[in-house]
Formats: structure tokens, C-alpha cells, sequence
């Protein structure tokens, strides 16, 4: 905890060298105007939608092991979108203005711009959660039998949210007919895919460190289910992954060319191609284990398999997805983009937070859930 | 609708009040009229969208905009909001037959519009493109100046905001702080701007751009001739683009770019008007516009003597 305070301190520290100076602290600039703070938003708005493949099974297909743990789904996905919030307040130019995009007071242009859409839903995916969250809680808190039947339309509308969150996200990039690299129609499926992905590995590491260090009881059972999502959803997003390759480089137009230089590289991003290339590497490796059953349900690869998805994804959809689309730009520019320290500074503090905020709601409701915090009868 | 309108409006103007109350108070000491640097940036940072504002609102907004500029620049700029003449949509063509790469459009530009200075702040991109190619990938964008223009075998290719019928930046953006006017001039609210940079990420011809940090002006460099939408100093964190100098244009004179070309490449005029001269050229000569697929509809022609 004090750790983490320390992480979100200096963050802030940072944040307030840009906050007086502005993003020229960056490494931003006209050509690549988005790095890797909305990478990281990108990123987060994906895990926070993965709570949906605790969901989904637990309350569609009546899994009763899924059950048990959708509370932690909602508490990570609280945190999630958080997270996300706070990388887009941070990539503002006059943060103090975000009253514009209120309703009335401001002038929201809802429906017309999909990132007034993206503020929309966000808003109402994290306000759900909260509800939901508050709710379970607290009838279990005051030990009142819960009938699924009293919530349900909630939860049928927490995943049809989360499910938008993360598509809405990258509408908002495919809809850009001049940066040819997103505009494309498997954006949205593929960022689903990939964030059941990511998100399945970092509830597969969470669990066992709840396990380990609280209350919380994880089941074989329920670590298997989650794996086996992740496997397909893995596969499924390198499927549509390598559907966009093919497209990209079988015949090098000038309509590809962000493709081409991410893939082939080029002087001065040589950083980047290296790390698309390490982002593939752990993404086949990963999925390789978990399709072998025996090696799925092996614990230490399976968290292996875990860890190199998690990141593979993160470089992949954070930095290999938002940057490359800005290079050429749309007049034929190659440009080159490197965050500075302030900015990982200021990631890394956003991070904390989310960690924080997890931590904080995961030990609520471990306390609660079993028992250990109630009213007096 | 009304109700919820009026009741904002109330809100509004009630929270101002009080800031302007709480700020007096603590300025009495001063002696002045004028108000603080304080007062004005919490009226800024409270004050309603351009396209709801009375005209007393409008009429206090501008005498602030004013009192920033002397305040961050030390200069007394004159800033109006000059509204769309009826009766005109503006448009522009450029002769690249007669486009030899001077850039000169580039730095009136710059000096015209109170472009901050040293940090690439430019409205208007020339490429420099091989010949035998429209391929833009293929162009130079920092070819000096200092070397003779034009080099042989090369052609440019001069890109500002193409002020388009249906722009994609202007439904990117999540808070309207820009739009389209009557005349077909896109303009920014620079003051309700909240520096998201999603309009830049839509526009096809990376016609806008963003001021990383305040905006580097010597004060004798400032053109005091400003209009509230367009060349008024910006601040840092905002976007800014051409406006075809709509502190000129709406006053019937033309835009600099136009003027400070020494090849007369450049046609602005008045698309409504059947006499005008770029009438003529969109009717008598064989014009295209850039990335017309994009389907924007920019008001933006190019075209060649041959």
C-alpha cells in the first residue's frame, strides 16, 4: 500500500511538470498526436470489458463456480475503467474544461462524435458496476437471501455495456477512413478477442495472489474455465490478427503503408518494430500453451502463458495498434514516437491507482463474501 | 428543452456572479475597473459555448480575449467577431502549374495569424513531390527554402484546411468547439477547446494542429488585427487551423496566403458569386480536389494550365 502511495505520488509529481508546461513534455507531437497514454486507455478499456467472461458464463449459462468470483470481476472492472478515465483526463489539453462534455451544462456532441459516445458509455459501465457492486454487497452484508431474478435485467445490462465499451473504442479509431491502418471492420471484433485475452491472464494471476495472501478460495474448477477462455479468445484474436496481415502485405499499397513500416521498420523506429516482433513472439508462445491441455492445466506455464499475454497485448493493442496508425500521417510524413520519463512516470501512477482501487474493493468484498464483515443480527 | 436551457443559463450566470463577486472583493484594494487576471480566468473557465452566448456575453468575452493578449503578450490587439456576409461561401483554388515552392504563403501565414514562432507551427504544408507521382508518401516536407525553387524534376504541392462541406473534424469532436459557419469557414472555439486532438486524428489532410505548450509570440511580431474564431493569441493544450483569414476575408480583403504569392498560383473568392474569378476557373478549367474519396467535400480546388 505504501508502495503503491509512493507510485501514484511521484505520478502526480509529474503530472504537474506537464500541467504547467504542457504536453510538450510529451513525446508527442502534430504527426503522432496520441501515444501512450491513449494506448494505455485503449488497453484498460479492454480489461475492464473482460468482466463480462465472468459474467456471461456465471449468469447466461449458470456456471455456479463463475458465481463466485463475478464480484471480483466487477471490482476489477471498476478499477479498469478508472484507469481508463484517467489516461484520456491526463492526454487533455485543458483538462479543467472536461465540464464541456457534460450533458446541458457543456454542449456533449452525443451522437455524433463517437468519442462523446466513448464518454457516454464508459460513464454509465462504471456507474453500473459501482450499483451492482454496492448492491451484491450489501444484501449479503446484511444477510439477505439474494434472488437472481431481483438483478437480473442489471447484469444484462452490465454486459451489454461492457461489450460496447471496448467496441465504441475502437469504432472510434476504425472510423477514420484517412488512417487506413484502423480503418478497418474487424478492429471492433478483434479488440474484443484480444481483451478477453488479456483480461482472462490478469484474472488467472490476480485469483492466486488473492488465494495466497487473503480469505479468498480459488477452484481448480474455475482457474480451468478461465484458461480455456482465454485459449480461444487468444486464438481467435492472432486469427484476426493474421486475417489483417494478409491483407496488409500480400500486395504493398499505399493504403498499407503504416502496416509496412510497423512490420518491416524503418530508420528511427527500429524500437518499435522490435517490440511488435517480442509482442508476437509471447502472443504465439502463450497460445501454444494453451492449447495443450496438459500444459493449460499446469499450473507455473499456465501463469507463464498468463504473464507473456497480458504483456504481448498490452505492446500489441497499447503501442502497436494507436502509434503506427498516425505514421505516415495522412500528407506522407514519417514521423517517430518515444515516450518521455514524465509520461511513463504519469503511466505508471495511473497504473498504481487502478492497483489501489482494486485492492481497496477486492478486500471489501472478500471480507464480506466470507463473512468475516456483516451487520450485527 | 427550455426549462433545462433556462435553468443552466441560471446556473451559468449565478456561479459567474459569485466568482465575480468573491474576486471583486479581493481586488478592492487595487482601485481599479478592470478586472483581475483572476476574475478573468474564472469567467473564462465558466464562460457558455460561443453559440449560446447573448450579445452582451459575446461583447465581455471579446473585451477579455483583449485583456489576455496585453496581459500574456503585453500588446493591445483588437479582437472582433465579425459574423458570415449573406450571400457568400468562400473557396479556393490554386494553379499548381504556377506553384514553384516559395513557401511565401507559409510564413504570411504564420505572421498573419499569430502562429506561434520556432516550434513548426505552420497552417499551411508545401510538399515537394517528385515528378510523375501523386503519391504523398513520396513528398519532402522540409525541403530548405534557402535552395533554389523549383528544383527540376520536382512539383509542390501547397495543403492548408480544405474548409470542407462535410468535415470529419467537426463531427470528431466531442464538446463542438468547432463547427462550420454560414460562409463555409471551419472555426475552433479556442476557449472551449478541450485538447483531445480526436479532430486531428479525423481530418484527411492534417490541415489541424495542436499548441503543445503557450504559443512562442515576440509582442512587435503580433498582428493586432484579430477575429475571436480565428488568428486571436491562442493558449497552450488547444487546437488551432486556417480560417482562410477570416479577420480579412469577412472584411472583403484577401487571405494572406493569397496576397504574398509571387506567382499568383492562388484564387479565393466568393463560390455564390456567377463574376467571381474562381467561378470561372471551377467552370473553365479542369479542377480536382485532393482525396476527394474521403468524402468530406472540401471547398478547395487544384487545377493546371495544361
Amino acid at each position: 500500500m505504501v508502495v503503491l502511495l509512493l507510485t501514484i505520488l511521484q505520478g502526480g509529481m509529474a503530472y504537474r511538470q506537464q500541467a504547467i508546461h504542457g504536453l510538450a513534455v510529451t513525446g508527442l507531437s502534430d504527426q503522432i498526436t496520441w501515444g501512450l497514454y491513449i494506448g494505455n486507455f485503449t488497453f484498460f478499456v479492454g480489461v475492464a470489458a473482460a468482466a463480462v467472461i465472468l459474467i456471461i458464463p456465471a449468469y447466461l449459462f449458470h456456471r455456479r463456480e463463475m458465481r463466485r468470483v463475478t464480484l471480483l470481476g466487477e471490482c476489477l472492472a471498476v478499477a479498469a475503467v478508472v484507469v481508463a478515465l484517467l489516461f484520456v483526463t491526463v492526454d487533455l489539453g485543458q483538462p479543467l474544461r472536461i465540464w464541456h462534455a457534460l450533458p446541458f451544462l457543456g454542449k456533449l456532441n452525443f451522437p455524433t462524435s463517437i468519442l462523446a459516445w466513448d464518454m457516454v458509455v464508459l460513464t454509465f459501465y462504471l456507474l453500473i458496476n459501482i450499483l451492482l457492486l454496492w448492491y451484491l454487497l450489501y444484501k449479503k452484508f446484511c444477510h439477505h437471501t439474494l434472488q437472481v431474478k431481483h438483478y437480473f435485467p442489471l447484469i444484462i445490462v452490465a454486459i451489454i455495456l461492457g461489450l460496447s465499451i471496448h467496441t465504441v473504442t475502437a469504432f472510434m479509431l476504425s472510423g477514420n477512413p484517412s488512417r487506413p491502418f484502423w480503418h478497418t471492420a474487424i478492429l471492433a471484433p478483434r479488440f474484443i478477442a484480444s481483451a478477453f485475452a488479456a483480461g482472462a491472464a490478469l484474472m488467472i494471476i490476480t485469483f492466486q495472489i488473492l488465494h495466497r495472501f487473503s480469505r479468498f478460495r480459488l477452484s481448480k474448477g474455475l482457474i480451468r474455465e478461465v484458461a480455456l477462455i482465454m485459449a480461444f479468445s487468444q486464438f481467435i484474436s492472432l486469427f484476426l490478427l493474421g486475417s489483417e496481415f494478409y491483407t496488409a502485405l500480400y500486395r504493398h499499397t499505399a493504403q498499407h503503408s503504416s502496416a509496412v513500416l510497423l512490420y518491416w521498420g524503418t530508420t528511427g523506429s527500429e524500437g518499435l518494430t522490435t517490440a511488435i516482433y517480442l509482442a508476437l513472439s509471447a502472443s504465439l508462445i502463450g497460445v501454444v500453451i494453451l492449447m495443450v491441455r496438459s500444459w493449460r492445466e499446469h499450473v507455473p506455464l499456465l501463469n507463464l502463458a498468463s504473464v507473456l499475454i497480458f504483456f504481448a497485448i498490452w505492446m500489441e493493442k497499447g503501442i502497436g495498434l494507436v502509434v503506427p496508425g498516425f505514421t505516415p500521417t495522412p500528407l506522407g510524413e514519417i514521423a517517430h514516437y518515444s515516450p518521455t520519463t514524465i509520461e511513463i512516470q504519469v503511466t505508471v501512477g495511473i497504473w498504481a491507482v487502478g492497483a489501489m482501487i482494486f485492492t481497496i474493493l477486492a478486500r471489501i468484498t472478500i471480507a464480506i463474501e466470507y463473512g468475516h464483515l456483516k451487520a450485527i443480527k | 428543452m427550455a426549462n433545462s436551457r433556462s435553468t443552466r443559463r441560471g446556473f451559468l450566470k449565478g456561479t459567474v456572479a459569485i466568482a465575480t463577486l468573491t474576486t471583486a472583493t479581493l481586488a478592492s484594494s487595487s482601485q481599479s475597473d478592470e478586472p483581475t487576471a483572476f476574475a478573468d480566468s474564472i469567467a473564462s473557465f465558466l464562460q457558455d459555448h460561443y453559440q449560446r452566448m447573448s450579445k452582451d456575453e459575446i461583447g465581455e468575452l471579446l473585451a477579455r480575449s483583449e485583456r489576455r493578449a496585453k496581459r500574456e503578450h503585453g500588446v493591445d490587439i483588437k479582437c472582433h467577431n465579425t459574423s458570415a456576409i449573406t450571400g457568400v461561401t468562400f473557396g479556393y483554388a490554386l494553379n499548381l502549374s504556377k506553384c514553384k515552392g516559395t513557401r511565401r504563403c507559409v510564413e504570411a501565414c504564420v505572421t498573419e495569424n499569430n502562429c506561434s514562432r520556432n516550434s513548426n507551427m505552420e497552417n499551411i504544408r508545401v510538399l515537394s513531390l517528385p515528378e510523375g507521382t501523386r503519391d504523398l508518401n513520396q513528398s519532402d516536407h522540409y525541403y530548405g527554402v534557402e535552395q533554389k525553387v523549383p528544383e527540376a524534376g520536382r512539383w509542390y504541392l501547397p495543403v492548408q484546411c480544405h474548409q470542407c462541406d462535410e468535415p470529419a473534424c467537426v463531427q470528431a469532436c466531442p464538446v463542438e468547439a468547432t463547427w462550420k459557419e454560414a460562409d463555409g469557414i471551419v472555426v475552433i472555439d479556442y476557449d472551449w477547446c478541450i485538447g483531445c486532438r480526436n479532430c486531428a486524428v479525423a481530418c484527411p489532410y492534417w490541415a489541424r494542429h495542436f499548441n503543445w505548450s503557450k504559443p512562442n509570440l515576440p509582442a512587435k511580431e503580433i498582428n493586432k488585427n484579430t477575429h475571436y474564431l480565428g488568428n486571436r493569441p491562442r493558449m497552450a493544450g488547444v487546437m488551432e487551423k486556417c480560417t482562410f483569414c477570416i479577420q480579412r476575408t469577412r472584411k472583403g480583403h484577401l487571405p494572406a496566403c493569397q496576397e504574398a504569392c509571387p506567382t499568383g498560383a492562388r484564387v479565393f473568392g466568393n463560390l455564390l458569386d456567377p463574376a467571381s474569378e474562381i467561378r470561372y476557373i471551377l467552370e473553365n478549367k479542369n479542377v480536382f480536389r485532393l482525396k476527394e474519396e474521403q468524402g468530406t467535400q472540401p471547398n478547395f480546388w487544384y487545377y493546371t494550365d495544361v
